[in-house]
C-alpha cells in the first residue's frame, strides 16, 4: 500500500516537474526558439483539456450506470472537428485578426465592441465553470481519499475539505505564476500550454495502461470483455435517442463554447495549420482515452464488490489489485486532467473577468486619465492574479456547498448547457450580417435566465437554493413554471428539457430582437469583419483620424506591454512611415495596429476604450462623421477663403497693371504734348526767323520790308498767345485758378463776348428775353468760354451765309447757353477728340490759334463748377454751355 | 539754272519766306497747302527738287513721301523734308521712309537754299 506522505509526495514532484517544463519552455519562448512550439501537435494535445477528470473518472461510472451513452461526449466534438472544420478555422481566422482573447471578447467585439456583452458572456462563463471547477477539486480528493482510505489504515489523514482546499490553493499558485507572467500581445502561453500537452500525454498513457492491464491483466482478452459487455447490458443499461441526441449536439457545442476550449482553441492558436491538424488528431485522442472504458466498467462492475463508485474504478481497479506503481500513474493521470482544466479555466475566466469587468471599471471609476496616470501593466496583471484566485475560491466554495451532491458526470452536462448558450450569438455573429448586439444581449439573457431556474439552481439539490415545493409545484404553485417542466412539458431529461427551452428561447430571442433593431455603424462594420473573415486581411477598422497624441499612446502603451516591447513596436510603426528615429504620426491604421496589439493584453473593449480616452473621438459613429464632416467644411472655408485672397491679388495686380498702363500712357501723353508745344512754337519761329534774316539781308522795297515785319510782329503775338494759353491752362488744370465770383446778367456777358469775338460778316441770333438771367460766377472767365465757342464758330463755320444762334435756357438749378451755327459741323468721330488739347482738326492754316482753346475752356467750366459740351444733330456746330444757378435769380 | 522747287507747306508765313528766298536764288517756286492731294500735284508739277513738311492738313509727310518713293517717276526725286517738332525720332523715320535730306524748323535761310543746290547738284 501506499502512504498518503507518498502520494503527496509523487504529487508534489509531478506538479515540480510541471513547473519545469512550464518555465523552460517560457524561457525558450523569450529567446524566440520556439520552434517546435508551433507544431501542430502540441496544439492538438492542448486540446485534450476538454477531457478533464470528468471524462478521466467519470466516463467508466457513466459508462458503469448508463451503458454507452458517454460516447456521446466524445461524438460531439469528433463530428464537429471532422465534419465543422472549416467553422473552427472560420473562428480561428476571426479570432487571429481580431486579436479576440476570450469567447467573451470575441461577442463584444462583433457586437460592436460593446461591453454589455462581455459582462454577459463573462457572467456566464464563471457561473458555467464554476461548478465544472469544484467538480475537478471533489475528483482529486475522491481519488486521494480512495488511495489512501482503501484497504489500508486511515491514520491521520486530512479531512476532504482540507485536501480541496490544497488542491485549490496550489493550482491557483501555478496558475497566477505561469498563467499572468506575461501580458502577452497575443494573450498566449507558451509555458502552460506546453504543460497541458504533457499532461495531455500522462493522462492518455495512464487510461492506456489501465485499459490494457483491466483487459490483459484482469480479464482474458478482448473476447473475454466482450462476453463480459454482453451479459452486463441485459441490465439497466438502455438506449434514450432524446439524449443521445441532446447530449451529441451539446458535446459538439461544448467543445468550441466552454470558456477553456476557447482558450485552447482560438486564443492559443498559432497558425490554421494546426486546426487541419487537429481535425483528425483531436478525434483520434478522443477515441483512444474512450477505447478503454466500458472494459474498465465491465470488469470493474464485476471485480469490486457492490456498492463501489463506479467513478473511481480508473482509480480503484489497480489498487484492489496490488497494483500500486499502476494505481499511482493513474492518480497521477486523473491529477494532470484536473488540473490542466483548472489552470486553463482560470486563465480564461480570469482574462474575461480582467479585461470586461474589473479594467472597464477601473477606466470609469478610476483615477482620472488613468491610461496615462498608473501602471496599467500592474494593474491588469493584479486584476488577472486576484481573478484567478477568486475563481478557485468560488470553485472551492461550490465544492463545499454542494458537498459533492452530484455524480461527476451530471456536473460537468451543467456547464455544458450554460456554455452552449452563448452558441446563437457566436454562430449568428458568424453568419449573419443582421445580427445585432439587443438581438444577441436578449436572448443571452433569456438563455442564461432558463438555464439558471432550469438547471443550474436545482442543481444544488433539493436542499439548495431552489426549495423542493417549487421543484416539484412551481413557484407559487404555478405549475406551468415549474423549473423541470416548463410550460406542461412533462417526462423529459431534466437536463435535456433545459437545454431544449434555454436554447430555443435563447435563439428566439435573439433572431426576433435582431430582426426588429438596426445594428450601430460600428456593429455592421465589425460584422462585415465576421462574416467576411476569409476576404481580407487587417481586421477589426474604427480609428477615423489622428486625434491621438503619439506620445501619450506610447506613456499608455508601455504601461501595458512593457517599455521595451512598446518601443519597439512604436519605432517599427515609426520606420514604416518613414519617419524613423521619431514618434509615428497618430494615423488611423496606427491606431487600428495599436489597438490591436493592446487588445491582445486587455480586451478589445478596453484597448478601444483606452485608446479611445487619448485619441478623443472613438469609432465610426454619428459624432466622427459630423467631425469629419465639420473639418471638411473647414477645409472648404480655408479654400475660399485662399481662393478670395487670390481673388483680391488678382485684382491688386490687374489694378498695378492698369496704373502702370495709365503711367504710360500719361508719359506718352507727356511725350506728345511736349512734341505738340515744340512744333507749335517752332512754326511761328519759322517764319519770324525766315523773315528776320531777308530784312537783315537788306535790299528790298520798303513795302515788302514792311509787310515783312509785320509778319515778324504778328508771329510773335501768336507765340505769346500760345505761352499765354499754355499757363492759363496749367493753372486751370491744376486747380490753382483764383475766381472772383460776381453775379452777372447773361445778356450782357453774352454782349461783350460778341464784341469781342469781332463775328464779323456772320449773323448771331439772339432772344434777349430768354437771356434775361442772373448768375453768381466769375464774369472774365465765362467771357473767355463764349468768345472761344464765338470766335471757333466764326473761324470754322463755312456756310456761304454763316449764322450762329445763341439760346438761353433756364431748367431748375442750371442754366444752359446753346451756341449752333448752320456750318458742317464736326463730323462724329472727332466730337469726342475736340476738347484735347492741339486737338486742331482739319485744315488748320487760317484757324490762327494754338489747338488749345476748347481745352481752356473745359476746364474753366469744371472750375465753375458747370460743363461745356458738343451738341450734335443741330444742322451745324454745336455747343452746350451748362451753368449751376447757383444764388442766381431772374434779373 | 532755272529749276523748278516745289513746297509743300500748309503754313502760309513760311511759305511765302520760302518763295522770296528760293526765287532770289534763281529757282523757280510753286508751292502747295494741302496734303490730301500732295503726291499727284507733285506728279502732275515734276518738279527738280521738293520741299515737303511733314505736318500736313490732310495727309502727313511721310505718307507722301511713301507714295512718292513707290512711283515709277518720282522713286529718285529729291525731297527735303521738314519737321517743327525736331526729334531724334521724326528723323529716323523721314529717313526710312527715303527723304534725302532733313531739316528742323527753324533754320538759318542759306541752309535751306545749301541743302536745295546740293541736291540738285546746283
Amino acid at each position: 500500500m501506499i502512504a498518503s506522505q507518498l502520494l503527496v509526495l509523487a504529487s508534489l514532484i509531478y506538479v515540480g516537474a510541471l513547473f519545469l517544463v512550464a518555465f523552460l519552455v517560457e524561457r525558450r519562448a523569450a529567446r524566440g526558439g520556439i520552434g517546435w512550439l508551433r507544431s501542430p501537435l502540441v496544439y492538438t494535445l492542448s486540446l485534450s483539456i476538454y477531457c478533464t477528470a470528468w471524462t478521466f473518472y467519470g466516463a467508466v461510472g457513466y459508462a458503469a450506470r448508463s451503458g454507452l451513452e458517454f460516447v456521446t461526449i466524445y461524438l460531439g466534438p469528433t463530428l464537429v472537428f471532422i465534419g465543422w472544420w472549416w467553422f473552427l478555422r472560420k473562428l480561428v481566422r476571426i479570432g487571429k485578426t481580431q486579436r479576440v482573447t476570450s469567447i467573451a471578447d470575441l461577442i463584444s467585439s462583433r457586437y460592436g465592441k460593446s461591453n454589455l456583452l462581455g459582462v454577459m458572456v463573462t457572467v456566464l462563463a464563471v457561473l458555467s465553470s464554476t461548478p465544472y471547477i469544484a467538480l475537478q477539486l471533489q475528483s482529486v480528493t475522491l481519488a486521494f481519499q480512495a488511495f489512501v482510505a482503501g484497504p489500508a489504515d486511515g491514520a491521520a489523514l486530512p479531512g476532504p475539505d482540507t485536501t480541496a482546499l490544497w488542491v485549490a490553493a496550489g493550482l491557483a499558485l501555478f496558475t497566477i505564476l505561469f498563467g499572468t507572467r506575461n501580458l502577452d500581445a497575443n494573450e498566449q502561453h507558451q509555458g502552460v500550454v506546453t504543460a497541458i500537452a504533457v499532461e495531455a500525454a500522462v493522462k492518455l498513457v495512464a487510461l492506456l495502461a489501465v485499459g490494457v492491464f483491466v483487459v490483459w491483466g484482469v480479464a482474458d482478452g478482448p473476447l473475454d470483455i466482450l462476453h463480459r459487455v454482453t451479459a452486463a447490458q441485459r441490465g439497466a443499461w438502455e438506449l434514450r435517442p432524446d439524449r443521445w441526441v441532446g447530449l451529441t449536439f451539446l458535446a459538439g457545442v461544448a467543445v468550441f463554447t466552454l470558456p477553456r476550449m476557447f482558450q485552447v482553441l482560438v486564443v492559443e492558436n498559432v497558425n490554421e495549420r494546426q486546426v487541419a491538424t487537429a481535425s483528425w488528431a483531436f478525434p483520434l485522442y478522443l477515441f483512444a482515452m474512450s477505447l478503454f472504458v466500458v472494459p474498465i466498467a465491465v470488469v470493474g462492475l464485476d471485480v469490486l464488490p457492490a456498492g463501489a463508485n463506479p467513478d473511481l474504478f480508473v482509480l480503484t481497479l489497480p489498487l484492489a489489485m496490488n497494483q500500486g506503481g499502476l494505481a499511482m500513474l493513474a492518480f497521477l493521470g486523473g491529477f494532470s486532467s484536473a488540473t490542466s482544466m483548472v489552470i486553463v479555466a482560470a486563465i480564461a475566466l480570469s482574462t474575461m473577468v480582467s479585461n470586461h469587468m474589473v479594467m472597464p471599471a477601473w477606466l470609469r471609476f478610476g483615477p482620472r486619465q488613468a491610461t496615462l496616470a498608473g501602471d496599467v501593466r500592474r494593474v491588469v496583471l493584479l486584476a488577472r492574479r486576484i481573478s484567478i484566485a477568486a475563481v478557485l475560491a468560488m470553485g472551492y466554495g461550490y465544492y463545499v456547498l454542494t458537498g459533492g451532491s452530484e455524480a461527476l458526470a451530471s456536473i460537468g452536462l451543467i456547464s455544458f448547457v450554460g456554455a452552449a448558450q452563448v452558441l446563437p450569438a457566436m454562430l449568428g455573429g458568424m453568419f449573419w450580417r443582421g445580427a445585432t448586439r439587443a438581438g444577441a444581449a436578449t436572448g443571452l439573457g433569456l438563455g442564461l435566465a432558463i438555464w439558471l431556474y432550469a438547471l443550474f439552481l436545482p442543481s444544488f439539490g433539493p436542499s439548495g437554493l431552489i426549495p423542493a415545493q417549487v421543484l416539484a409545484a412551481g413557484p407559487w404553485g404555478i405549475d406551468w413554471l415549474r423549473p423541470q417542466a416548463m410550460l406542461g412539458v412533462n417526462g423529459m431529461d431534466p437536463l435535456i428539457h433545459a437545454l431544449f427551452w434555454s436554447l430555443t428561447v435563447n435563439t428566439l430571442g435573439f433572431c426576433t430582437v435582431s430582426l426588429l433593431t438596426f445594428p450601430g455603424p460600428m456593429e455592421r462594420l465589425q460584422a462585415a469583419h465576421f462574416v467576411n473573415a476569409f476576404d481580407k486581411g487587417p481586421g477589426a477598422a474604427g480609428w477615423s483620424r489622428g486625434a491621438a497624441e503619439a506620445e501619450d499612446l506610447l506613456v499608455m502603451s508601455q504601461r501595458i506591454l512593457g517599455p521595451g516591447a512598446a518601443q519597439a513596436f512604436f519605432s517599427a510603426q515609426a520606420r514604416a512611415q518613414g519617419i524613423e528615429g521619431f514618434l509615428p504620426e497618430p494615423t488611423p491604421e496606427f491606431l487600428e495596429r495599436l489597438e490591436r496589439l493592446l487588445s491582445g493584453s486587455v480586451g478589445v473593449a478596453t484597448a478601444h476604450a483606452m485608446i479611445a480616452q487619448i485619441a478623443g473621438g472613438a469609432s465610426v459613429s454619428v459624432e466622427d462623421l459630423m467631425a469629419v464632416a465639420n473639418e471638411t467644411a473647414q477645409i472648404m472655408e480655408y479654400s475660399s477663403q485662399l481662393e478670395a485672397k487670390s481673388e483680391e491679388l488678382a485684382r491688386t495686380a490687374r489694378q498695378l497693371r492698369e496704373a502702370n498702363a495709365k503711367l504710360t500712357q500719361l508719359s506718352h501723353q507727356k511725350d506728345g504734348f511736349l512734341s505738340q508745344i515744340s512744333h507749335e512754337l517752332r512754326t511761328p519761329m519759322t517764319s519770324i526767323r525766315a523773315f528776320s534774316e531777308i530784312l537783315m539781308a537788306g535790299g528790298l522795297n520798303p513795302a515788302d520790308a514792311e509787310r515783312y515785319a509785320g509778319i515778324i510782329h504778328d508771329e510773335s503775338i501768336r507765340l505769346t498767345r500760345l505761352l499765354d494759353d499754355l499757363l492759363d491752362l496749367s493753372v486751370l488744370e491744376n486747380g490753382r485758378v483764383s475766381l472772383s465770383e460776381t453775379e452777372v446778367s447773361l445778356r450782357a456777358l453774352i454782349e461783350r463776348a460778341i464784341a469781342a469775338a469781332q463775328p464779323g460778316m456772320m449773323a448771331v441770333e439772339r432772344d434777349p428775353a430768354a437771356e434775361a438771367v442772373s448768375v453768381l460766377t466769375d464774369a472774365d472767365r465765362l467771357c473767355q468760354v463764349f468768345i472761344n465757342v464765338i470766335s471757333n464758330a466764326r473761324k470754322y463755320c463755312n456756310a456761304p451765309k454763316p449764322r450762329l444762334r445763341i439760346a438761353v435756357r433756364a431748367l431748375g438749378d442750371e442754366v444752359q447757353v446753346d451756341f449752333a451755327d448752320n456750318g458742317r459741323g464736326i463730323a462724329p468721330e472727332s466730337q469726342a477728340l475736340i476738347f484735347e488739347k492741339f486737338a486742331r482738326l482739319g485744315d488748320q492754316s487760317h484757324a490762327g490759334g494754338a489747338g488749345l482753346g476748347l481745352a481752356i475752356c473745359r476746364e474753366i467750366m469744371a472750375n465753375l463748377g458747370g460743363t461745356i459740351a458738343y451738341l450734335p444733330g443741330q444742322g451745324g456746330a454745336a455747343f452746350r454751355v451748362t451753368l449751376p444757378r447757383r444764388m442766381a435769380r431772374a434779373a | 539754272m532755272d529749276k523748278h522747287v516745289l513746297l509743300v507747306e500748309d503754313e502760309p508765313n513760311i511759305a511765302e519766306a520760302m518763295r522770296f528766298i528760293l526765287s532770289r536764288d534763281g529757282w523757280r517756286v510753286s508751292t502747295h497747302g494741302d496734303g490730301t492731294d500732295a503726291a499727284a500735284v507733285i506728279r502732275a508739277a515734276a518738279p527738280d527738287v521738293v520741299v515737303l513738311d511733314v505736318m500736313l492738313p490732310g495727309r502727313s509727310g511721310f505718307e507722301i513721301l511713301q507714295e512718292l518713293r513707290a512711283g515709277e517717276s518720282t522713286r529718285d526725286l529729291p525731297v527735303l523734308m521738314l519737321t517743327a517738332k525736331g526729334q531724334a525720332r521724326d528723323r529716323e523715320m523721314a529717313e526710312r521712309a527715303g527723304a534725302s535730306r532733313f531739316l528742323t524748323k527753324p533754320f538759318a535761310n542759306t541752309e535751306i537754299v545749301a541743302a536745295l543746290r546740293d541736291l540738285v547738284g546746283r
